[in-house]
Order: structure tokens, then sequence, then C-alpha cells
């Protein structure tokens, strides 16, 4: 379906909503173009293509609110039927006058730069680039070590298209694409198969780091060979940065609107307050060209802005939607975040470690949860000791335990070692009086 | 809300299907005898055997050794309860084939949201391309296979309307809500869903399955000198609208309540290695994660598991049997048949200690040369089948729930857990504990809350070191994610004894 057919269907669906008892609609196109390929053995173990479609209807009948969607979109008579009966479906529905679309005015204009986050020779790759890029990436480990006992590498394209029209003033539409190569290395440990894997993306197919990733998943794997688990107790600990959102997610989780509305939220009421340490300032930068989480509107159409998030540990703003800003008689702000950005620190993640006496570096989690109401946390991990500022032995089976509210204050140091390859911009971090619990 | 024109599901439909079989089958092939249910199946997604046929030959034509094709068409429909009052509902629905070709243990695969025979060769062609060989396939005998009913359902949800069901999502909340006046919050969610499904094979095999799903939950928030704690219960079942009824709803209201007041008062324990006494019903969890997973043929195959070269050894006391069962009656992990086509089994995964059988699909069943154990599931027509559980769970012991907690000087009881996950190749696996209880002296004292236990899967396994026999299933909503697929699986356990695992905790 090209544009232009989706804007027709689009606003096709919205009249027939409207003109069948809906006051107000939104309805959101969706696709995915997609391929992978992954190999074993030298041989292609697997060929993935996958092309997907979908329709999203959020229709406000008698301010009642209902949200269907479909990948059914050929057959127009069977698709004004779904949402007739979607429309009288939702008059059995308690009303909820804090339902509606948004105020027009906060919607984005379609005047922004282009944000660069997509690859327009998307389409122009050959199936044999994709499968010389998964092969040369195994080609690296190839004979490399007697001990490896599985590999295999993954080369990934996704081409990911939103489209938006709603009948209160709003038309918009992005793309994004994504490129990937990763490889996964085993290798034999006694019974044990330690794993290590790496990956590499990026929006535009000509930027795609291919080399060395096999090596990266290999080293990754050796590292762990020996792993322990040492005695438990209290200390400092490293989160590498590729694993730092895992520690931030909950924080952020709490600054959701629903959250907060349903009292399932350990950062109520704490705008303007300190809930962590000097060093921790986030900002949500939708504008960054080429970041991996730019964008000019959210999922409602809603401008997106750049956002002082926490300055200097303050807390200075939630992620609201229309809905929840109603019912907490606020102004909306997006419940969705864009590019977060971790004020980096100034060193490598070498000069954190050499700089800790004795501690973890956290280089993998392991399940584990968080409670959104209190701010508990535990979470199994893996890495390694830290001794005298160097790498003592490679530790598994251990859990970290303790609650955010006090965790974040405990942010001693960032690294400058952010990764760009995420929309989430975080350096390593270092926390002291981090509770480990092993032996 | 259905999407189909046809009326596939009401019984006024089968006579004129009936009436079309005929002149069908004397166009398109010769000596089939299709079923009038299988008819329904066929017309429901617009093929004939012969398309079947077609797209089959055409996944087959780069010469490999088998091919499937996998339709799907799945309504889901939710029902949201916020802040006292039933306002919002979302349905969907999904649509589709997918096509797959196997090369010996390679894969292509293919979907398509069009079922229409253009867009299927096309996907075929992508399927096939796995394959480099070309040669005549021979196209195999149509054989229809029907399916057992585990999980027949006495009212389907497409002819339940939103006004029936409303009722009873309103009564959770005002249920909650009565039970406890510190009650803040609830919010309450019933989901339903039907999916169809239309199997065929490179080997003539065409069966299909009518799968329902029905789901409840209860959120609680409550409030007690300011803190606020909030926990969760649900029941979910392949059931139809007769799942619903004031039973559900006080067991789901009374445990929402009651785990949420629990959580008030609730302590860490002391951080470190300890015995883990696990109560019966949802610690299922242990095995899901601390073997289940690692038990999965496609990582044996792969020599990436930790138990890969275990097959046939000594793995757990000669007192220890563990099931992976398909088949339980009306079972949120139960299938009638995999989504390979595959009769679905009760295994033996472990029997009197040995580790018997792994957990296969169509690909590592043929690598290891077993029988396939109708393990093959999918997330949807969009993803490939691997080995994957349904409801894994331990036989009752020889010992006594009293005596195994008797049995501990310091460590803990757990019964209440949101989520796991293990690392196949190292084999440590967690699970995150709700709640439960410090165990002193032999006695349950304190109240526990939120924390990880962390164990290493074979060695997890070889510390069980008593099983009571009071086993229960739990019927919770429990969703298993593996290579970006989420299923549906159940599991369940008597109260068990682990001698010694890494308990998340305090260093005070």
């Amino acid at each position: 379906m090209t544009r232009e057919e989706k804007y027709s269907i689009a606003r096709w669906a919205m009249e027939h909503a409207l003109g069948n008892g809906a006051q107000q609609a939104r309805v959101t196109i969706s696709t995915s173009n997609a391929s992978q390929v992954e190999v074993r053995e030298q041989k292609i173990d697997k060929l993935e293509a996958a092309n997907q479609l979908n329709m999203q209807i959020n229709l406000f009948v008698d301010n009642r609110y209902t949200n269907i969607s479909t990948n059914r979109m050929n057959d127009k008579e069977e698709l004004a039927r779904f949402i007739s009966e979607a429309i009288a479906g939702a008059k059995h529905l308690a009303p909820d006058t804090f339902r509606g679309l948004p105020e027009p005015e906060l919607y984005y204009k379609g005047d922004g730069e282009d944000l660069r986050t997509v690859d327009n020779a998307f389409s122009a790759l050959k199936p044999q680039q994709k499968i010389d890029h998964a092969t040369s990436a195994e080609k690296e480990l190839l004979g490399k070590d007697d001990r490896i006992v599985s590999v295999t590498t993954s080369y990934n394209d996704r081409l990911s298209g939103t489209l938006m029209v709603a009948s209160n003033g709003f038309e918009g539409d992005r793309e994004s694409s994504y490129f990937s190569l990763s490889a996964s290395v085993s290798v034999k440990d006694g019974d044990a198969r330690p794993r290590g894997s790496w990956n590499e993306s990026s929006i535009d197919h000509n930027d795609l780091v291919t080399e060395g990733i096999g090596t990266q998943a290999l080293k990754r794997a050796l590292d762990k060979l020996g792993q322990q688990k040492i005695k438990s107790g209290t200390m400092p600990m490293i989160v590498e940065n590729r694993l730092s959102g895992r520690i931030l997610q909950p924080l952020i989780g709490a600054l959701n609107g629903a959250a907060i509305q349903q009292k399932n939220s350990f950062l109520i009421n704490m705008v303007g307050e300190q809930i962590g340490s000097g060093l921790m300032s986030i900002t949500d930068d939708p504008f960054i060209i080429g970041g991996r989480g730019s964008r000019h509107f959210d999922s409602e159409g809603l401008a997106t802005r750049k956002r002082n998030i926490v300055k200097d540990g303050v807390l200075n703003n939630y992620y609201i939607d229309t809905y929840y800003g109603k019912k907490l008689e606020t102004e909306p702000t997006s419940g969705e975040t864009t590019n977060l950005v971790f004020q980096p620190g100034t060193l490598v993640l070498e000069e954190l470690i050499a700089s800790m006496e004795r501690g973890i570096l956290v280089t993998g989690f392991n399940g584990g949860n968080s409670n959104g109401s209190t701010g508990d946390f535990s979470y199994g991990i893996e890495g390694f000791l830290v001794e005298n500022g160097k790498l003592a032995m490679p530790v598994a089976e251990m859990n970290i335990t303790g609650n955010f509210k006090e965790v974040w204050n405990n942010l001693v140091a960032a690294g400058n070692d952010v990764r760009l390859d995420s929309s989430w911009r975080l350096p390593s971090l270092v926390f002291d009086n981090i509770s480990f619990s092993g032996i | 809300m259905i999407l189909n024109r046809r009326s596939f599901i009401k019984t006024g439909g089968a006579a004129a299907a009936g009436t079309m079989i005929l002149p069908a089958c004397l166009n398109s092939c010769q000596n089939l005898h299709i079923s009038m249910e299988m008819q329904e199946y066929l017309d429901h997604f617009e093929v004939t055997p012969r398309i079947l046929q077609k797209v089959i030959a055409e996944a087959m034509s780069k010469g490999g050794d088998y091919a499937d094709l996998f339709f799907e068409h799945k309504i889901s429909n939710t029902l949201s309860l916020e802040d006292g009052k039933v306002n919002q509902s979302f349905a969907n629905v999904d649509y589709g084939v997918g096509i797959r070709v196997l090369k010996g243990d390679q894969t292509g695969f293919a979907y398509t949201e069009n079922i229409s025979l253009a867009d299927m060769l096309k996907g075929a062609r992508t399927a096939a391309s796995i394959a480099n060989d070309p040669l005549t396939f021979k196209q195999g005998d149509l054989l229809e296979k029907s399916t057992p009913g585990y999980y027949r359902i006495a009212a389907k949800w497409e002819h339940t309307s939103v006004e029936q069901k409303i009722p009873f999502v309103q009564k959770v909340n005002d249920r909650v809500k009565e039970l406890d006046e510190k009650v803040t919050k609830v919010r309450a969610f019933l989901n339903d869903e039907t999916g169809y499904m239309l199997f065929y094979n490179s080997e003539g095999l065409l069966t299909h399955d009518y799968r329902p799903m029905a789901s409840l939950a209860a959120v609680c928030v409550m409030e007690k000198d300011g803190e606020f704690e909030n926990a969760y219960s649900a029941r979910s079942y392949r059931k139809g609208f007769e799942f619903l009824n004031d039973a559900l709803i006080e067991e789901i209201a009374s445990e929402a309540v009651d785990r949420t007041n629990f959580l008030f008062g609730a302590g860490k324990p002391k951080a470190g290695e300890m015995p883990v006494v696990l109560g019966a019903g949802g610690s299922g969890i242990l095995l899901h994660e601390a073997m289940g997973h690692s038990f999965e043929a496609d990582f044996n195959r792969k020599g990436t598991s930790i138990f890969s070269d275990k097959m046939g050894k000594s793995v757990a006391g000669n007192f220890i049997n563990i099931i992976e069962d398909g088949t339980m009656e009306n079972n949120r992990g139960a299938i009638n048949i995999d989504d390979e086509g595959n009769d679905v089994k009760k295994t033996y995964l472990v029997k009197d200690g040995i580790l018997e059988s792994y957990i296969h699909d169509r690909i590592s069943s043929r690598h290891y040369g077993v029988d396939p154990t109708g393990n093959g599931r999918r997330q949807s027509f969009r993803h490939i089948p691997l080995p994957r559980m349904r409801i894994t769970y331990m036989e009752p012991g020889p010992h006594s729930t009293d005596d195994i907690i008797a049995s501990v000087g310091y460590g803990v009881y757990v019964d209440n857990f949101t989520n796991g996950q293990v690392d196949i190749g190292g084999g440590d696996f967690t699970f995150f504990v709700k709640s439960g209880y410090l165990i002193e002296n032999g006695k349950l004292t304190r109240p526990i809350k939120d924390i990880n236990i962390i164990g290493n899967g074979p060695q997890a396994l070889a510390d069980i070191t008593m099983v009571a026999a009071d086993y229960k299933t739990d019927n919770g909503t429990w969703t298993c994610g593996k290579a970006g697929q989420s299923v549906p699986v159940s599991m369940g356990l008597p109260t068990v004894l682990v001698n010694k695992l890494t308990v998340g905790g305090t260093n005070v």
C-alpha cells in the first residue's frame, strides 16, 4: 500500500466512524517490513521475511471509549461492519468524561526538520548482501577457539512506519529503519556452556558496523569461564552502559501518568524534590538528528518537546498523556519517552574500574523485578569482582536487592561511554552501597 | 465483534457449507474425503485442497524436504475497569498464513496477511529459497486428522455480548472494595480470545483447531499509614463464557486483597544461600525456569544447554518425576494439536530422577530420531514453531508439608511469584518472589516480599531433597517468552524443599 493509499483508507475509516455514531475518532496505520538471516555451521539456519500492516482505531462515542484493531483492511464492507459493531458495543460501557482526543493546538503541525530516522535505500538491499553480513560475522570465529561449541550469527532489518489521522485536525506519518548484525557464541566450561553475544545496529545500512562482532561475542563468552559466586556483602556496583537501562527503567516507569494516578508509583508528588544524587541529569530530546527515538509527534499526535526530566538529581517532569492529564488535572506532556539522554561523566569504563577498590562490575542481569508502589527491587546479576582497580574474577548466580529511592541517591559516578545505538543514551553508572547476595 | 462474513460458527451454516463440498471436490481433487467440519475451516480461510497443494508445491519447488502452512484467525476482546467503572474496551482481529520450508535443520519462513493465491505463492517462493537443489516434489495423499477435545466449551465468546460480560468485571471491583476499607484503587480486566487454526503440510496432513482462552485479573492498591502497596490475582483457562461465575470472582477478589494486605509489614530476609521451601502451585515456576527451558531440544541439538550431555543420566533424586503435558482439560497450556500438526502428549522429562526426554519440535525430533512430543508451538502465523513448554509439573512425592517446613532452621517459604528467567547455557535461573515467609527453627515466622531468588538448574534439581503429596496446578495468566515469541503456559508443583538457593535480601 502506498502512503497515499494508506491516508485514503485511514480517512475513509475515520469518516465511517464519524458518520455512524462516533463524535471523535483517530486511525493509526502501522507497517513493518522485516527480514532475518541466521547462520550456523556455515549454513543458513533460518531465513525469514515479515510484512505487517495493521489498522488501529480509537473511537469516542457518547463519552465512551473503545479501541479496535485489525490487519484485515482490504474489504471495506467488512471494515465498515467492524467499526459499526465496535460503536454499538461501546454504548454499553460506562461513560468516562476524561476521554477525548488531544487539544488541537497541542498537535504537531508538520513543520519540523528531517530527523533522519530512515534509510531511503532500505528496499534496495539484496538478499545476498544480508546473507553475506551474517556469514562474515561467523567467519571471524571459524577455528578461533577449541572451546567454542556453538556460534549463531544473525542479520536483521526492519522498516517501520506509522501514519495517523484524527478527526479534530491531525494528519501525520513517520518512518524509521533499523539494521543489525549480531553474534552469539557458546563455549564449553565443564557441563556449563556460557554464552557471549554482541550486537551492532544502525539506521542507515552504510553505517552498520560489520567487523569485530563475532570477536567481541567470543571475548564475552570466554570472560565468563570459571564464574563463581562470592560471599554476600554490601559493595559498590558498576553497571555496564548497555545495561544501565535496567536500573533506570523502573524510575521512568514511576513517572508515568497512569502509574501516578493509579497510586502505583514511588515518585508521587515528587516534582521539585531530590530523587537522586547531583550526578543524575536526564533530558528527553526528540530532535536529535539520527537518534533512535527521534520523532516530531507521539502516538496521540502530540508535538514532542525537549524536556528536562531530572536535573542535578531533582525531578522536573512526568510523562503524562491526554487521558491521565485530564484525570490528574494537569497539562499533558506526552506519555512516551523519545531519546533519553543521561548526562555523561568524564571517565571511561576502564577508569571507573581502576578507581574502584572492591566492588562488582555488572555485565548481565538475570530476571528479578521491582515494586512500582514502593521502589523495592531485586535482580539476578553476573559480572566481575573488582579488586584494587582490576577485574579479579567472573561472578554469577548472585542478586542485588534494594530500593530505588535510595539507589539513585547512591549514584557516585557516570562514565563518558554513552552508547548511541539506543533511544536511551546511557553511560556506565557507579552506585555505592549495593546489597549483593551470594554465598 | 466477529469479522468473518461467513456463518462459520453457527450450526445453521452447516447445511449451506455441506452443499458446497461436492462441487468444490469434483472440480479440484480426486478421492478426497473432507469432513463437514474441515470444510467449514477451508471455507473460513477461503481455500480449497487444490490451493493448499499448489502453495505447498511452490514451497517445495527448490528442494526443501518438508513444508507446512499455518492459517490463523484470532479475535480477542478486552474489557477494562478503572476508577470504579468498566469504561474501556479493546478488540483485535489478526488473520494470516505462515509458510515454512525445512531443509534438514534449516528453516525458510514467510507469512502473508492476505490469503490470496498470489500472495501465498510469493511467500512460498521466499520460504522455498532456504533450499537450492530443485527436484520433483510428489504431493502426499491428503489425510485429514481430527483433534481430541481438550477444551470443550459451553458458550463461545463470539456469541457473548459486551453487556453480558460487563457485570462480571464490575463485580470484581465491587467485591475487592467490600473486602477491605484500605483499598484505594482497583483495576480489573477480562480478556477473551478465539482462535481458528488450519494446518496443511507436504506430507498431506490436514488438520484444524478451535482455541478459546479466557483470563480475568484484578489489581488491588491499598493505603496504610501513608504507604501504598499493590498486588495482583488472575485466573486463565481455555474456556468459554461459562468461565465467569461468582465463585471465580470471589477467588480472585479475595486473593488480590489478601496478597496486598500481606505486603504491609513484610520485610526482607538476610542475603545469601539458604534452604528454600517452595509452596504447592505457582512454585512450578522452578521447573519451568530451572530445567524446562534447558530441556528444550533446540538448545540441546545446538549444544548450548547445560543439559546437552545428560540424556539417560540421573539428574535428581529417585522420588522425582517431572512431566510436560499438553492434555490437561481446559488448562491454559493445553493444545489439541501442536502448531506443526503433531499429536500432543504427556511426556516424562524426568522419571525416577533420570532425564528421559527433551522437549521436541519437528526439527529436533528428526534431528534426534525420536517421536515428536507435540511441543512445536508458535505465537502466531507470523512466527516459526519452536520447542515450547505447555503444562510443566512435578508429581506428588513421599514427604509431608509439615515435615518439610520443620526441617529448615533458617530459610524462606515462598508461594507467590511474578516472573522468572533462565540463562540456558550457564544454567543460572531466577524467580521473583512477590511474597512468602521466613522460616526460623522449623516454623513460618515473619512475612517477606519482593526478593529475587537465583540458582543453577542442574544443581537445584539435584538439591531437591523433599517432595510433598500436596500437588496443585497454578491457573494464573502465565505467559512464556522465548526468541521474541510468547505462548500461554501453566505449571504446578507439590511443596518441595530445595536445600540451597541464593536469596536476595539485606546485609545488615
